[in-house]
């Protein structure tokens, strides 16, 4: 039942094969059982969950079920939800019982899915390994020695260990797609401004997002059209009517033009990696895709721009966190000053700190036009690009990451390598666009993921094309080892 | 470009964080090397391009000035680390 879809779990639950309560019971036993090595969940909603599954039940015992109801999951811990602790993944946070939820929270409780915990996180989604994280690193169920990526790699790990039928992700430069890469899962993140924003923790808000970490592009489709549209409490929440993400999944890819961009295929690209993206693309040029080299001249100078925008917002961001309202406080503060200094000194980790310091340098007076107003005018030239490309063909397709999973360690002490191995991700942030990963084979026993971008608002196209890819391949389906029986 | 010590210290008094001493060199050099790497976009010409702040150039959207929240200070103030008469409390900052 562990490698379930969606569909699956919801027939078996309206058909009364299992009830919601014990389909919460096999997923919190298998939390229970198997996540002590891989650390992915920070906190259990053991006795919420079971309230809401006898819930669940009820509404299918009704004949009022939706597709969703009663499906268990897992949170990102940056989603605030009210009455348990949303975390971060800060020290900042550790005391923190949310006193409200978040939009996506609500949205997906009135589905009728049981949230099961919340997943382990990079501290305020600032990494790309979850080793900034508070409560420790989470391991890569594929080989506990690797890292899961990040700053989703609790979810991630989650999903791939089939601890959670689905869980939630957040990307603000490639946190849901770089560690669906690393744990062989799926995860989308889907234009800027579909998925409301209130309620989950600001990192950098012109490009934090909320998208889903799955198995399969059709179990992605299921949750992200319950998690999407409008939301007066998020001002950057887009006014339009929610699209049908299922709608095209069925669809031929006939016709379809899939652009590479060379820029992403360059000379230093991992080798073993190409080849696994090259096999993913000739199987959706045998489902009858147009393959065509296009270019994006500004795309590198994505991580550059990124680590000024983000840095800059993420800066004005936390400084809400001031050991007044909530959150960490530092023992007797001698003055007010002291107070503010040493709760935040204490209560981030050093990655925050790095990120805070650099927001607060290139807003410092003097340096906006050399840093703030030089990296919005570039993300402009990229997302020029972007649009320039799209005008050619109907989606991007590119590795997600320039390497597989690396070792627990291997770069905590260089935070620029830990920066560029998301390098092909940021881009699709700057732009605001829609992207995705796939699984699409393994190097070495570790997965590589397929990154799929698509034009603003083209969610169903990317999870059509994906879902085509994934009716040719099985990568999506494996389980790694010690994770793969009831 | 290089961050200097100083700049540190500066950087990190701006942003209210208390760092160690025995820290600052550390951080320089970090720091010093994601300028390096943010330094590439000079290489660009950028004259002319206007900056863009939302991908999909919105602007900020208005709203009715109505009150719509409810009162909830007492559920707020209870996860605060220091409370008195329904007020934050500080240490002094005026004697």
């Amino acid at each position: 039942m562990y490698n379930d879809s969606i569909k699956e779990l919801a027939a078996k639950l309206q058909a009364k094969q299992i009830s919601s309560v014990e389909l919460t019971d096999y997923f919190l036993d298998r939390i229970n059982r198997l996540d002590g090595g891989l650390n992915s969940v920070i906190t259990l909603n053991t006795e919420g969950a079971k309230k809401a599954a006898v819930n669940a039940d009820k509404i299918i015992a009704a004949g009022d079920a939706g597709i969703l109801t009663g499906i268990p999951l897992l949170q990102k811990d940056i989603f605030c939800t009210e009455g348990l602790r949303t975390s971060c993944g800060s020290k900042m946070l550790d005391n923190f019982i949310s006193p409200y939820s978040a939009t996506v929270v609500e949205k997906l409780n009135q589905a009728g899915t049981v949230m099961l915990g919340k997943t382990n996180m990079d501290e305020f989604a600032m990494g790309s390994s979850n080793e900034t994280s508070f409560y420790g690193s989470v391991q890569n169920p594929w080989d506990t020695s690797l890292v899961p990526g990040g700053s989703s790699g609790g979810s991630a790990a989650a999903v791939a260990a089939r601890l959670a039928p689905i869980a939630s992700g957040t990307d603000t430069g490639g946190s849901i797609r770089q560690p669906a890469a690393f744990c062989g899962i799926t995860g989308i993140k889907p234009t800027y401004g579909l998925v409301s924003r209130y309620g989950m923790i600001a990192f950098a808000s012109s490009l934090d997002q909320g998208g889903v970490m799955s198995k399969s592009a059709e179990d992605a489709a299921i949750m992200l059209e319950a998690m999407v549209g409008f939301d007066p409490k998020d001002s950057t929440s887009l006014e339009r009517p929610v699209d049908d993400l299922s709608a095209d999944l069925n669809k031929s890819i006939k016709g379809l033009t899939v652009g590479l961009p060379k820029e992403f295929f360059a000379d230093d690209l991992d080798p073993a990696i190409r080849a696994k993206v090259d096999e993913a693309v000739d199987v959706l040029k045998s489902a009858g895709a147009i393959i065509k080299q296009i270019s994006l001249p500004n795309i590198g100078l994505s991580v550059p721009a990124y680590y000024v925008v983000a840095p800059a917002e993420c800066s004005a961001n936390l400084s809400r966190f001031d050991g007044v309202r909530y959150g960490y406080r530092c023992d007797s503060p001698k003055d007010l000053e002291d107070l503010y200094k040493r709760s935040r000194g204490e209560g981030f980790g050093e990655e925050v700190k790095r990120r805070i310091m650099i927001g607060a340098y290139v807003l410092s007076a003097g340096y906006y036009d050399a840093y703030y107003k030089k990296a919005q005018q570039v993300r402009r030239l990229i997302r020029n690009d972007f649009i320039e490309a799209f005008k050619e063909v109907d989606i991007i397709a590119s590795a997600t990451a320039p390497s597989v999973a690396f070792g627990v360690g291997a770069k905590t002490d260089d935070p620029v390598s830990m920066y560029l191995s998301d390098i092909f991700t940021i881009g699709v942030n700057l732009a605001g666009l829609p992207g995705m990963s796939v699984p699409c084979g393994f190097v070495d026993d570790k997965p590589v993921g397929m990154q799929l971008i698509g034009n603003y608002f083209n969610e169903a196209k990317l999870l059509n094309v994906a879902h085509q890819y994934q009716q040719q391949t099985d990568w999506h389906t494996r389980v790694p080892t010690g994770f793969g029986q009831e | 470009m290089s961050i200097k010590t100083e700049d540190v210290i500066n950087i990190a008094h701006l942003a209210r964080l208390a760092i160690a001493d025995e820290n600052v060199e550390g951080y320089t050099s970090d720091l010093s090397n994601i300028m390096g790497l943010v330094e590439q976009m000079q290489q660009t010409d950028t004259k002319g391009v206007e900056p863009m702040a939302h991908p999909l150039d919105q602007v900020q959207r208005l709203r009715v000035d109505e009150v719509l929240e409810q009162d909830k200070r007492e559920l707020y103030q209870s996860i605060a680390p220091e409370v008195e008469d329904g007020l934050f409390l500080v240490p002094r900052v005026i004697d």
